[in-house]
């Protein structure tokens, strides 16, 4: 017996590394000064009612935010591994296994838990503040989504202590990712946490697209929309036509494994190029569903920035709308050496490189939206700055390996590494902090501190260059990816050092936005007006944090940044005598079924990992009980009575007590 | 539908007390835009099952399996349990909540059926050797059909749910908009077969 659960312990946790045994202290730590802390305070109550049961896509917003934030400390702990041990030649830090888990993990956290929450963060705070309205349009199914992609996310993140990470690539190309060659259960956790998270997040792509459609404020025609609130639209038609993709190759992959079929194995029929299609039909499109949010983003600081509206609006929506249109036209730029024959190549290189055209027309937009216009050079504009230059590097890069013959060449190279970082850290993760840095105020109510903000964009931005401009330089010198150890007759040492010391760098910009985080909660500067940056649209009208109901009247929109149009004419004294009145606020009531369900999921995936019927059969009923119950709920909303709304106005200074109703 | 699409920006009022009926509208519009991304699974699969279609690495081709008088019968069932939940929707325009309930029991009774005649031709064919892991040919039938049947289980699920809620309430705006729902996802599994039904078994057996 005791023999047995030895056995069993030494297959179902990971053993033998000191990392791992490391992760395993800090995690049982971890859990328990949270228990510990919860209970001493007595909290317990507070986080379920106010957190674990929320429907307000506010909070939510805020629990997306800091779940990607700490999935970007997972996957750079990754990538400074990687660069630890690619230090120098023939270094014995990570075994090969160990190093191709690590690079797996990376990718995959990195896109998608940690872009794509960070995305849905700036969705939910922003989305219905900017177009006035109160909720999102299904904000239950806001909720699933939200703890759908936490518990999608934990399963995956699990793999690293219990069973053993995946380990062939965050794509997981078959064979390597077929039982054959990857028959531990790394590859099911791979299967299980994407596809859960990734059911979460089509769901999303539906909830906003409905709810910038349909609910937007009075007047707020589709081109007086901001340009924040067309990226997301945008984005979210790309997430609806390439979600359902994701989730079929998935469950195929896992069929293979799991039943034996053959859909992309060697033998039986199987055709692993079907696979790799099929992946690449999401993952392209999904390239940009997170680049194109970054692209509202920097819309709407250009234009707060330099006091200037945004040079070229119809322009920019157009582009916004080509780009999510051509991303399904470029798939097969990702295997140009495969085979597929010239005319195929010609065909996709075409299209790839025509996807530079409406991305130069933005920046283009953004470079004469700030000429002449008054900059003022805070942290959102800071970032916003830095992006176009590592964008335009970025981008030409990605059009040299748009050249099919040329792309023979770079093909798994460094130089598609340092492409496609240079693309996703200065397009994505530069707008998403920038957007970050900006919103913050309206999410919390204080900004975070300048001097603490401009090291961490200094080390960010030096240590980018330090770190990917030697990686082209290696990719030419015939360094590929995925190789965990080099010798020194390659010559490739000093560069790789380079490279190694800007990780680090930006690990230290890291550092400082964290100390800059938890320095301002304390003495970052109040925002009492709600309006911190002098911005152009609704969510700028209203307080920070936003209250509940977020608009206590729903505003009449005139034009495109509506806000500024009304500071304008209270200005010039032209305003209209605004003649609102407060009604009850119909909102939605919290909920547990959410979490309940998601729990479910997360108990369903693990039984599929494990490929232990009972325990996913259990997880599935789960999941259909939920549904079952939340079906027959009918009492689900609330309405907030005025003398509510008046009193919460109040409270933020803001008497509305010329409109009794 | 043409409710839904035409008031753009009309549901900005939850204030008011028609607001609720508003969310209602938006409900059916967002299943519109859940099937849409039905389509495409679906068309994922299809694409992956013409791709592997031929490839039957040595085991039974599709010719020699395929039993078509099974397959016309689950047809009939199928068509005819659209044409019902129709019935069963212009019941409900007529505020007839009895003969609404009467008229989803026969659908889902036919659907029943389908699933029935679906699992017994899967058993049959597993019996003759033809599993998922025979060949890539075998592995994207099930997998197509199969997906197309555990839609309609999943239909079956919620039939059941809401003829209870229906006993429960009658018609209201909430379930009205439930059998709204549902309806449309029943029409457009019947169209998924249309599709499954000439792509898999008709070019299948020519």
């Amino acid at each position: 017996m005791w023999e047995k659960i030895k056995d069993f312990a030494s297959t179902f946790f990971v053993t033998g590394d000191p990392l791992i045994y490391g992760a395993d202290v800090s995690i049982v730590l971890t859990m328990a000064a949270i228990v510990f802390v919860l209970t001493k305070y007595k909290k317990w109550g507070w986080l379920w009612r106010e957190w674990l049961t929320t429907v307000d896509h506010k909070k939510i917003g805020i629990m997306y935010l800091i779940a990607s934030l700490l999935m970007l400390f997972r996957g750079g702990v990754d990538a400074l591994l990687m660069r630890l041990q690619l230090a120098f030649p023939n270094v014995e830090f990570l075994h090969s296994e160990h190093y191709n888990a690590i690079f797996t993990t990376h990718g995959t956290i990195m896109i998608l838990f940690m872009a794509m929450p960070m995305m849905f963060a700036l969705f939910n705070i922003v989305v219905p503040l900017q177009i006035g309205a109160r909720d999102v349009a299904y904000p239950f199914l806001n909720a699933v989504s939200f703890w759908m992609f936490l518990f999608g996310a934990m399963l995956f993140n699990l793999s690293f202590v219990i069973g053993g990470s995946p380990d062939s690539g965050w794509l997981a190309y078959p064979p390597l990712s077929e039982l054959s060659h990857s028959p531990g259960v790394g590859q099911n956790f791979y299967i299980w946490g994407i596809q859960i998270s990734g059911i979460g997040s089509l769901a999303t792509g539906i909830n906003f697209l409905v709810t910038i459609l349909k609910m937007r404020a009075p007047g707020m025609k589709l081109m007086k929309m901001p340009l924040f609130t067309w990226s997301v639209l945008s984005s979210c038609i790309t997430i609806i036509f390439a979600f359902p993709i994701l989730t079929v190759t998935l469950a195929l992959l896992y069929i293979d494994r799991f039943l034996g079929a053959h859909f992309f194995t060697m033998d039986g029929g199987g055709n692993p190029m079907m696979y790799v299609n099929l992946i690449w039909m999401w993952g392209h499109p999904e390239v940009y569903i997170v680049v194109l949010p970054a692209f509202g983003i920097f819309s709407e600081i250009v234009a707060t920035f330099a006091k200037k509206t945004i040079f070229g609006y119809k322009s920019m929506v157009f582009a916004m709308i080509s780009i999510s249109v051509l991303s399904f036209f470029t798939w097969v730029h990702h295997f140009f050496t495969m085979g597929a024959g010239a005319d195929v190549n010609a065909f996709f290189a075409i299209t790839t490189m025509a996807i530079a055209i409406p991305t130069g027309a933005k920046v283009f937009n953004w470079l004469f939206t700030m000429y002449r216009g008054r900059v003022s050079f805070e942290q959102p504009m800071l970032w916003t700055i830095a992006f176009i230059p590592c964008f335009l590097v970025g981008g030409a890069t990605g059009v040299m390996l748009a050249v099919a013959p040329a792309d023979y060449q770079y093909h798994n190279s460094y130089f598609l590494i340092a492409h496609f970082h240079q693309v996703l850290i200065g397009g994505v993760v530069f707008g998403y902090l920038a957007g970050i840095y900006y919103w913050w105020p309206k999410m919390f109510g204080f900004k975070l501190d300048e001097r603490l903000g401009k090291w961490g964009f200094w080390l960010w931005n030096i240590g980018f260059y330090v770190c990917f401009m030697p990686q082209y330089a290696l990719g030419f010198m015939g360094m590929t990816r995925r190789l965990y150890t080099y010798g020194w007759d390659m010559g490739w040492a000093p560069l790789n050092l380079i490279s190694t010391v800007g990780a680090f760098l930006m690990g230290a910009g890291f550092v400082f936005q964290v100390w800059q985080i938890l320095y301002s909660i304390k003495h970052g500067e109040r925002d009492t007006t709600g309006d911190p940056w002098n911005g152009r649209t609704l969510e700028w009208s209203i307080p920070s944090p936003a209250p509940l109901y977020n608009f206590a009247v729903v505003p009449e929109v005139k034009g495109a940044d509506d806000w500024w149009l009304t500071k304008q004419e209270r200005a010039n004294g032209t305003a209209k005598a605004e003649k609102a009145q407060l009604e009850p606020i119909h909102m939605p009531k919290n909920s547990g079924i959410p979490f309940v369900m998601s729990a479910c999921w997360f108990v369903a995936g693990f039984g599929f990992v494990f490929g232990w019927v009972w325990m996913a059969v259990v997880g599935m009923i789960g999941v259909a009980l939920t549904m079952w119950a939340r079906s027959f709920e009918y009492d689900t909303d609330y309405y907030i009575p005025v003398d509510e709304v008046r009193r919460t106005e109040a409270s933020f200074g803001r008497g509305i007590s010329c409109n009794k109703s | 539908m043409q409710q839904v699409m035409t008031h753009h920006g009309d549901s900005h009022d939850h204030g008011h007390d028609h607001g609720h009926e508003d969310h209602e509208n938006l409900k059916v519009l967002g299943f519109w835009i859940f099937l849409v991304t039905d389509c495409i699974l679906f068309g994922t699969l299809f694409a992956t099952y013409v791709v592997l279609m031929h490839n039957v690495a040595g085991g039974p081709t599709a010719k020699e399996l395929f039993e078509m008088p099974g397959v016309i019968a689950e047809t009939f069932i199928l068509l005819t349990s659209s044409f019902t939940s129709g019935l069963a929707t212009l019941a409900m325009h007529k505020g007839n909540t009895k003969q609404l309930i009467g008229w989803l029991v026969v659908t889902a009774l036919l659907g029943l059926g389908f699933i029935g005649l679906e699992i017994n031709e899967f058993v049959h064919l597993v019996a003759e050797g033809a599993t998922i892991s025979t060949s890539a040919f075998l592995s994207a039938f099930y997998t197509l059909v199969g997906t197309h049947g555990l839609h309609v289980s999943v239909g079956l699920f919620w039939m059941l749910a809401l003829m209870i809620q229906l006993a429960r309430r009658g018609i209201t705006p909430v379930t009205r908009r439930k059998v709204t729902n549902l309806s449309l996802y029943w029409h457009f599994l019947d169209v998924v077969w249309i599709f499954l039904l000439t792509v898999v078994y008709l070019l299948g057996v020519m």
